[in-house]
């Protein structure tokens, strides 16, 4: 395909991946599937069986030492000191302004925290926090570790057919993460995951991925879904894509993130960008990411203004056909004043104005399954 | 009738000072589901290697160009709403618009299918 493609580094799966007929890309310096039998094939058997996903991309660290809990709560808005053995929090990464370096999720182990940081992002994460947690502090990118993804209402029942642990992977609810083996195989296993489904997120020696990988597609839910399906699924469960959602010129407030600041934290403060944030919580951001459902069939993508009348209110920062929703959805940052649920505006594409309403997120139910709501 | 391809893999069928213009199969299966299709409005100059529609895909937008200059005397209707017709039928139903040539001569330097077949094994 594109000279990109011999420029992008292979990730453990990629023979796997070429085998079952994906087409690759670079993403994220790295050649991943875009898709393998088509986007909306994999988008719909996702949302009614499981798909697997290889997010070897991501970056998986470790923290440990001295101080910890305090040390990430200089970097993150989130309750860390609270955060229990077994349980995993979304956090964001803020710069001095409160703008987001990065989203990610935070898993407490026994002696460590483990944390999964976006690919595309994860050397400078990286940097920005060796630069900042005290000596006593060890950071460990676990280079050697592959991340799989299984999602979709039948991931719970083919994950369980294989997998062996000290408790039952029903004892795993959402945001939960535990120790377990698969055939063997030592996994790190997350009730967690970016399409909005039930599923889990699967860390795995790089030696041993395309065994699970295997296994997992040997069970009759399971098939291999690309970043194509990845991406529309995440749309439609109103979840923002770093690098495009969000990025170091906005704020959590503004993204619609105001939940990944924890109370005690809102009450406390210090964490970076404090400030901003919480006059934002308590006044209101200039802009808020929205959702926004287009009539007609014209997808509007990433870039395109959004206007209320002749005035340009937002730009369009996803967009895409929604195989779930059957039409055309976008998200993207709007006018305080334009952003009420029910609002009519208009984006523009190739010079014609589309009818767009801002529309409640997620735009399909999420359906997580949590703790007490079996 | 003779069809000719592009590069930029379209494809043209000419009949006389008449053509129909699409995207081969090859084309729909790099851009993979097709959700819109624009189609050039009827009387509409085109010009030779110039955008004149647009295909959208699941991912992304996608221009396609005209083989050859001329003016649009039909598009096809039934990609409103059926756009998928692009990737079930890219050589058949799934054709963009029709158009009256300006240049016949505008053809030469096209390929034949033989020669669009090679090029796209070489790609």
């Amino acid at each position: 395909m594109s000279d990109d493609d011999h420029i992008a580094e292979p990730l453990p799966l990629d023979a796997w991946h070429r085998a079952r007929g994906a087409r690759m890309v670079p993403f994220a310096g790295y050649a991943m599937p875009i898709q393998y039998e088509g986007i909306i094939a994999e988008h719909a058997w996702t949302r009614e069986h499981a798909g697997l996903f290889d997010v070897s991309h991501m970056g998986q660290l470790t923290l440990a030492g001295e101080g910890l809990d305090d040390a990430l709560e200089a970097l993150l808005p989130a309750d860390v000191k609270s955060l229990a053995v077994g349980r995993m929090r979304y956090s964001l990464l803020l710069n001095e302004s409160g703008g987001i370096i990065d989203d990610l999720m935070l898993c407490r182990w026994p002696t460590k925290i483990y944390m999964v940081v976006n690919g595309a992002v994860k050397a400078g994460d990286i940097a920005h926090m060796r630069a900042r947690l005290p000596a006593a502090i060890t950071l460990d990118h676990m280079t050697e570790r592959a991340l799989l993804a299984l999602q979709g209402p039948e991931a719970f029942a083919a994950l369980a057919r294989v997998t062996t642990g000290r408790w039952d992977l029903s004892a795993l609810t959402f945001m939960m993460g535990g120790p377990y083996e698969i055939d063997g195989i030592d996994a790190f296993i997350t009730r967690s995951g970016y399409t909005g489904e039930d599923g889990f997120e699967i860390s795995v020696d790089a030696a041993e991925v395309e065994r699970v990988a295997d296994i997992l597609c040997a069970q009759p839910e399971v098939k291999p879904i690309g970043l194509g399906a990845r991406d529309s699924l995440r749309l439609e469960a109103g979840l923002p894509l770093y690098g495009h959602d969000l990025d170091t010129n906005t704020d959590p407030v503004s993204a619609d993130l105001g939940f990944a600041i924890s109370k005690r934290r809102r009450t406390e403060g210090g964490f970076p960008g404090a400030d901003r944030i919480l006059k934002y919580l308590a006044d209101g951001a200039p802009t808020k990411r929205v959702g926004l459902a287009l009539e007609g069939r014209l997808p509007a993508r990433e870039g395109a203004e959004i206007f209320a009348g002749d005035v340009k209110v937002g730009t369009v920062t996803s967009g895409g056909f929604a195989p779930s929703v059957g039409a055309p959805i976008a998200m993207g940052y709007v006018d305080a004043a334009h952003a009420a649920v029910g609002t009519r505006l208009e984006i523009e594409v190739r010079g014609k104005r589309l009818a767009a309403t801002v529309a409640p997120m997620p735009f399909v139910p999420h359906r997580y399954v949590r703790k007490g709501a079996a | 009738m003779t069809t000719y391809f592009t590069q930029d893999h379209e494809w043209i069928a000419v009949e006389g000072d008449s053509a129909t213009v699409g995207i081969t199969d090859y084309a729909q299966a790099q851009l993979g589901d097709v959700v819109f299709v624009e189609v050039p409005p009827v009387g509409t100059e085109v010009a030779k290697g110039k955008e004149a529609a647009v295909v959208e895909s699941v991912k992304a937008a996608s221009d396609v160009y005209a083989p050859v200059s001329g003016t649009v005397t039909e598009a096809n209707s039934a990609l409103e709403a059926d756009p998928a017709l692009v990737n079930t039928s890219p050589e058949g139903e799934g054709w963009f618009f029709k158009l009256k040539l300006a240049d016949a001569g505008e053809l030469e330097g096209l390929m034949d299918e033989t020669a669009y077949k090679a090029f796209v094994a070489g790609l």
